[in-house]
Order: C-alpha cells, then structure tokens, then sequence
C-alpha cells in the first residue's frame, strides 16, 4: 500500500487552494447558516407562544376527535330516580335510531309500584296533551276531579321500570347496573360503586382507568378506543365506540335502516314498494342521496363544484393569458408601452392574492363557485401570462425567421413559427396550475367562494361531525389524486418526458 | 378529384408519401376538433352548473361587478395613511369603523406598531417558519425517496405516497382540526402550513436529488463511505444551491397561503382583511391590500433575485 509523504501532500494542497484553503465564509456557512434558522425557531418559539399553546392545549380531546374521523359512539345512559326505578335512554339523534334495542345492553324489566309526588303527576299530565290536556281537563266534567285529585295528593301506580343493566363495551369491560351498585369492570379489575340517592361510595381504591376529583361526584371511566363513561349518584351514561361510519348510506328515518345488504337489495330487486309513488330503487336512491346525516348530495355538488371552479378558472386564465402573452413578449412584440403594460398587469393580477380577489367576488356574486372560479381566473391569468411571456422571450428565432422569410404573413408567422415551439410547454403548465388550483380551490372556498371549502369548515366548526369531515377529506383526496394522474399523464405525453 | 391534383407532380411513391401524410394530418385535425368540442362541452357545462349552484345568478349580478371598487374609497386619500399607521382619524365619530389608534401595539410608553404591520409580520412569520419546518423534513425525506439513492422500492413508495398525502391533504382541515385542539391563534396555520409545505417540498427535492450527478457518489462510495456520508459530502453540495432556490420558491406560495389560512381564522393579516371587507371599512380594507400588496410583491422580488444569484437564470424555471 502507498502512503503520501508530506511533500507530497503539500503539493497536492498547493494545486488545489480552492479545496484546502477555503474562506472563513466558505468553511462555516453551513454553521452559519443552520445557527441563523436555530435562532429564528427561538424567537418563532417565543413570538408564537409555541410553548404555552402547547402546554394549555387540550390533547386528551385531540384523540378523542381524531377516533371520531373514523368511528362513532353509542350512548347509553341510565337514569335511576330518587325512588330507585330506573330507565334506560339513547339520546334523540342516536345513529342506531329510536327504540333501538343493542344486544350488547342487557336489560331486565320488572314491575314496580311507584308513588309520584304531587307536583310531578302535575306535571306528567301536562306533558301528555294526547291522553289527558292539562287545560282541557278542567273543561271535561269528568276529568276535573282527577286532576285535582292528582295535584292535591300523591298517585301510586304500578309501572315497569328497569330493575338491571349491563352494558358490555368488549370482551374485558362491562358495567352493569342495579339500582344500589354499579359495578364496572374493565382490564381485569372491578370498580364497585354503592349507590345512595344523591350520594355515591367507592368500594375500595379506584382503579387507574377512573378518576373522581372529589369524593362523591362524578367519576369519568376512561377504556380507551372501547368507549368512555360516567357515573354521577343518579345518572350512568356509557359511550361505546364502533369503528366505521354510522348510517352512511341510509340514515334513521329510512325505511332501509338497519336492514343488511342482502335484504336492502331483495326489497329493491323483489320487494313490494314501500313507497306506492315510487319504485324501491328510486326510493332507496332518494334516501341515499337526502341521508340527513352525510348529506351527500351537497357533499357531491360541493365537490363538483370545487372541480368545476379550478377547471373553469384556470381554462380561463389559459385563454386571456395566451394572446396577452404575445403582446408582452419584447421579441414577438417589439413596442416597450405595449411590453410594460402587460407585465406590469400580469405582476398585478398575481400579486394581489387569491385570497383578496375571492373575497372582492364574493363580494359581487354572493357566494358561491362564480367568485371562486374569478378569484382562481384573475391570479392565474397573472401567473400563466407571466411564465408564458417568459416562455415566449425564450423560443428559437430560426422558425420564426424561417417563415418570414419564404413571405407569411405576421399572423402565419406566429401560427407556424411560433406556436409549435411553445404549445406543449404552455399547455404543461395549465394543466399543472389546474392540478395545483384543484387543491387551492378548497381553501378560498371556506371564505365563501364556493366549493367544499365551506362546508368543510362548517363540519369542523361544530367540533363533532369529524366524521363527516374524514368523508370529504377521502374524496377530496381521491379527486386530486386521479387529476394528478391525468395531468401527469397528459404533460408527459406533451413534453416527451417520463412521469414521476 | 381533389386526390388528383394533390398527386400532380410527384412521383409514385412521392404520392404515397404525401397520401400518408394527408391522412396523418386530417386524423390530427379531428382529434383536434374532437378534443376542442369535449372541451367546449366541458366548459359549457361547467358555466351552467356552476352558474345554477352559485348564490347570485351571473348576469343579475354583473352590474354589481364593481362595487368593490366602491369598498375600497376611502373618505379621502389620507385616511388610507391613517389607517395604516394608526393615525387618529378626523371623521372619528366614537365607532370601530374610524378608530384606527385602537390597534396600536405599544413596545414602550410612546413607541408603537402599527395593528397591520404587527400582522403583516405575524403572517410573514407564520410563512417563513412553516417554510423552514417544511424544508428540514422535506430535506430529511427527499433522499429516501430518491431512485439513485434507495434501492428498496418499498421504502422509496412509501416516503413518496406519504409526501403525496401531506400535499394534497386540504390545508383547511389541518388548520381546523388543530384550532380545536390548539384554540385560537397563529400556531394552528403554522401547522398547516408546514404540513403541506414538508410534502411539496420533499417532492421538488428528490427530484432534484434524481438529477444529481453520481459521480461524487461514486467516488465516495469506492473509498467506503457510509451511506449518511456519501449523501453528506456528494450529493448535499450539489443539490444545496437548487434546494434553496426551491425554499425561497416556496416562501413566496406560504406567504400567500398563510394569508388566506389566516383569513379562516388562523390569525394574521388575513383575518383582519376579510373582517373589515366584512364590515366595509374602506380606509383599513384598501390600506390592508396596499400592505399586502407591497409586502407579497418585495418577497417576490427578494426571492427571485435571491435565487438568481443561488442558480442563475435557471432560478425563473417553473417548479413542477
């Protein structure tokens, strides 16, 4: 093996100075340079107030949120009154639909004879105008008696009440309810709670998965991706996690609820019509389309008109780029007024942000996918004039020269000495910008200008529709991803080149 | 007949040749045609739709085209001044719309920041930050998804398709989702920001990697480099001058994007232009695009002569 002497070392540092004595600049810049960025994320860290936001933020609910995108709670709750009669409620818009009876709660129902107190059976009877108006009980000779009866003194009637519950979340946790106990079980251990009317005692240590601030009150159950719950003394209320999404195709309200796909497709296929108006089909289609919850329809017209905007704006832009582009080209137009005005036009179009210009037509045509498709048209007839007179200012003089000089006239020689050079190139980029403002063209929909912007920031504004948020997220996604690939596919077909 | 005289003067295979290419050349033109007919149908019916799903219908609105001109007059040309630089107005009549010294943000007793220069900063820096996040781990991913540097096609796809959603994942949703967690404030658009802006990033730099020269790879590789040190020292100086000129690039696109993300309620100065568009206070609407005007237009400018310096003309090359 060959070593290199000292001599010969030097030699080498002496012919190339530039590799072995370089500048200070030229040695630490990088440090520089990484030094300045660590520096500036400081002051960000303190102009932000990256820390405290972080601290105070509220990452429990984060999960909780983020579960929510791709599945849904049930929500169980048992109520137990003072006189220990139970009942068991889903609340009004439970995706499993009214009077839904899970076999995953268990219930036993007994009967039980319960005093109402004088100022409730009052009240029952007013709540109830079908069996008995509390007003027009006076007007009935009949009736007046036993509504004075009622507020003057307690009824006693025989009822059927809940005497248990069980509700089991999965195969290791359960919570089952009597009226004195609560007794929940979850990862191998058990929580047993002594109920007391308006006063609860824990048997023993609480286990990690609960947790009570003060002796007595509510204790939040915690099972992870199961669910969660809480117990107060006089209300239980369970919340069971199903992966997936509720009622996507039918909501609650549709004759097709809760009926498996072999069943909703033998009604529609075989089935007598539920609706004598229209077919099952129809009808299921209907109910698909109007489903209250995902409301697809509007999703869908959203959508479209999210592509419709981008497609429209950007074609747009294409058109009055395209001759404005020649008159500001110095080589193809050689007048410096004509040059500069449309420079500077393009320069401004583009400058002002799209933002400003959606806002302005939003302003001018209400709301709606004409503002966007503006906004999206004026920004872009900057961007592309300006990348297109660039485009122009570069071709190879040889064509045009070429045609000049066999006699064409000047519109010929733009059309034939012109035009083919740069054609692909031009249409390359409309198709990128189209691409590009198919992405962009959400965004300024949330001030309004149209598309699925909107109704996305609606969706999240309410802080639990994630699910429906996760939905236009997937086809908002999925369109971008076949554009990508059209437009790929096209500007590598017009400029020759492999796609990526 | 038309064939006949075409065929005049040539020879037999003369002919040939030029029959060919007039068949050539007409099945060019109908494509053409076709093409251009799909595409006014397209169009046509993208109007229509778009025209029946907007608010207010085109041509009953057209006369009101311009009246955000009217939005945009002032009282008279100094109040847009005034405005500004927080100046107390003389049309001050006790209301929001005319108190312009409210906003003042005071560093000591008499020393201030304008309102809207405070949030032009706070939007450059939620741009400038975001883009900086985004390039150190655009910059950390590029080169797993480079063809000459991976060969495990697995692990390369997998970087690529994870930059792919970063991108295309709507920069709304991101910004909304850590609003709910993160409550108001700029941090939430930095978020969204640099998400999208680590997976547009990552994708023009292994691109740009792809291109790299091996032959400093090589080089490196034959004396037994490991594969950090032969990224380090054979393709990072290459690619550098290119990388940034992609960064500046990309702060120009996040200045505008952290306005607009600014505008759905990630503070900044968007917030506060489409607030008073909202409430049509001319004076601070027109002294707010004036500042935004200036501001994008130095940026660009900046960077453009930045990175024609960092590459040279190649710097005005679309990034694709």
């Amino acid at each position: 093996m060959t070593t290199l002497n000292p001599a010969q070392m030097d030699e080498i540092a002496a012919r190339h100075p530039a590799v072995f004595h370089r500048s200070f600049w030229q040695r630490f810049r990088v440090a520089f340079i990484a030094g300045g960025f660590v520096l500036y994320a400081l002051y960000c860290w303190w102009f932000f107030a990256i820390g405290h936001v972080l601290g105070t933020a509220n990452w429990n609910i984060a999960g909780t949120y983020l579960a929510d995108w791709v599945s849904y709670e049930v929500r169980p709750e048992v109520t137990i009154a003072s006189d220990g009669a139970m009942k068991l409620t889903y609340p009004r818009f439970s995706p499993l639909g009214p009077n839904a009876e899970p076999d995953w709660v268990e219930i036993e129902r007994g009967m039980m004879t319960r005093t109402t107190p004088a100022a409730d059976a009052a009240g029952t009877t007013a709540k109830k105008p079908a069996s008995m108006g509390f007003m027009g009980a006076g007007a009935t000779l009949g009736g007046s008696a036993a509504a004075a009866e009622g507020l003057a003194t307690a009824t006693t009637r025989e009822e059927e009440v809940v005497k248990r519950a069980k509700i089991t979340l999965n195969a290791s946790t359960s919570v089952e309810v009597v009226p004195e106990r609560v007794t929940v079980q979850h990862a191998g251990e058990t929580l047993v709670v002594n109920m007391g009317g308006t006063d609860m005692t824990v048997e023993g240590a609480l286990p990690d998965w609960a947790t009570q601030k003060t002796p007595g009150q509510k204790i939040t159950l915690a099972f992870g991706f199961a669910g969660w719950g809480q117990i107060e003394p006089d209300d239980i209320s369970i919340r069971r996690r199903f992966l997936g999404w509720a009622n996507f195709l039918f909501d609650t309200n549709s004759p097709f609820h809760g009926k498996s796909t072999s069943e909703v497709i033998s009604l529609i296929t075989s089935g007598e019509r539920i609706d004598p108006k229209q077919s099952n089909l129809s009808l299921a289609w209907d109910n698909i389309l109007y489903n209250a919850e995902w409301q697809h329809l509007d999703v869908w017209t959203k959508l479209l008109q999210t592509i419709v905007m981008a497609f429209v704006g950007t074609l747009f832009a294409m058109l009055l780029a395209f001759p404005l582009a020649f008159l500001a080209a110095r080589n193809i137009t050689r007048n410096w007024i004509s040059n500069q005005l449309t420079k500077r036009l393009f320069d401004f179009l583009r400058s002002v942000d799209m933002l400003i210009w959606a806002l302005f037509f939003t302003r001018a045509f209400g709301p709606g996918p004409l503002a966007g498709m503006s906004a999206i048209f004026f920004t872009d007839t900057g961007t592309l004039g300006k990348l297109y007179s660039e485009a122009l200012e570069n071709i190879d003089d040889k064509q045009r020269e070429g045609v000049k000089s066999v006699g064409a006239a000047p519109v010929a020689v733009q059309r034939y000495g012109v035009l083919p050079q740069v054609m692909p190139l031009f249409a390359s980029q409309a198709l990128y910008f189209w691409e590009s403002n198919t992405r962009s063209a959400t965004i300024i929909g949330a001030v309004g200008a149209g598309g699925i912007g909107l109704k996305l920031w609606e969706a999240m504004r309410t802080n639990s529709d994630w699910e429906n948020v996760a939905y236009m997220v997937l086809l908002i996604l999925i369109v971008v991803f076949v554009f990508d690939g059209i437009s790929n596919a096209l500007r590598s077909r017009l400029m020759g080149k492999p796609a990526h | 007949m038309a064939m006949n005289t075409l065929h005049d003067g040539f020879s037999e295979k003369g002919a040939l040749i030029e029959r060919h290419w007039q068949e050539l050349n007409a099945r060019r033109r109908l494509y053409t045609w076709l093409g251009l007919a799909i595409l006014a149908v397209a169009l046509s019916g993208s109007l229509w739709f778009a025209n029946e799903t907007n608010a207010g219908k085109f041509f009953d609105r057209l006369p009101y085209l311009f009246d955000f001109v009217g939005d945009m007059v002032p009282r008279d040309g100094l109040e847009v001044f005034r405005a500004l630089f927080d100046l107390p107005s003389p049309y001050d009549d006790g209301s929001f719309k005319y108190n312009y010294p409210e906003g003042r943000l005071y560093l000591t007793e008499s020393f201030y920041i304008p309102e809207y220069f405070h949030k032009m900063l706070e939007t450059l820096n939620i741009a400038l930050f975001s883009t900086i996040i985004g390039m150190f781990f655009g910059f950390l991913l590029c080169f797993l998804a480079a063809k000459n540097l991976v060969a495990n096609r697995l692990l390369r796809g997998f970087v690529r398709r994870f930059m792919e959603i970063l991108r295309a994942f709507p920069e709304v949703v991101l910004a909304g989702f850590f609003l709910a967690i993160l409550s108001l404030g700029p941090l939430p658009a930095v978020i969204a920001v640099s998400i999208h802006t680590i997976g547009a990033l990552g994708k023009l730099f292994f691109e740009v990697v792809e291109n790299a020269d091996m032959k400093a790879e090589e080089g490196l590789r034959a004396v037994g480099a490991s594969w950090i040190e032969r990224v380090w020292f054979g393709i990072v100086p290459q690619v550098l001058p290119n990388f940034m000129s992609y960064f500046l690039l990309r702060l120009e696109i996040n200045v505008r994007a952290s306005t607009i993300i600014g505008a759905v309620g990630g503070g900044g100065i968007g917030e506060l232009l489409r607030l008073s568009i909202g409430q049509n206070h001319q004076a601070k609407t027109l002294a707010i695009v004036l500042l935004l005007l200036i501001t994008i237009i130095a940026v660009d400018q900046f960077s453009a002569w930045l990175r024609r310096k960092l590459v040279g003309d190649h710097a005005f090359r679309l990034a694709q």
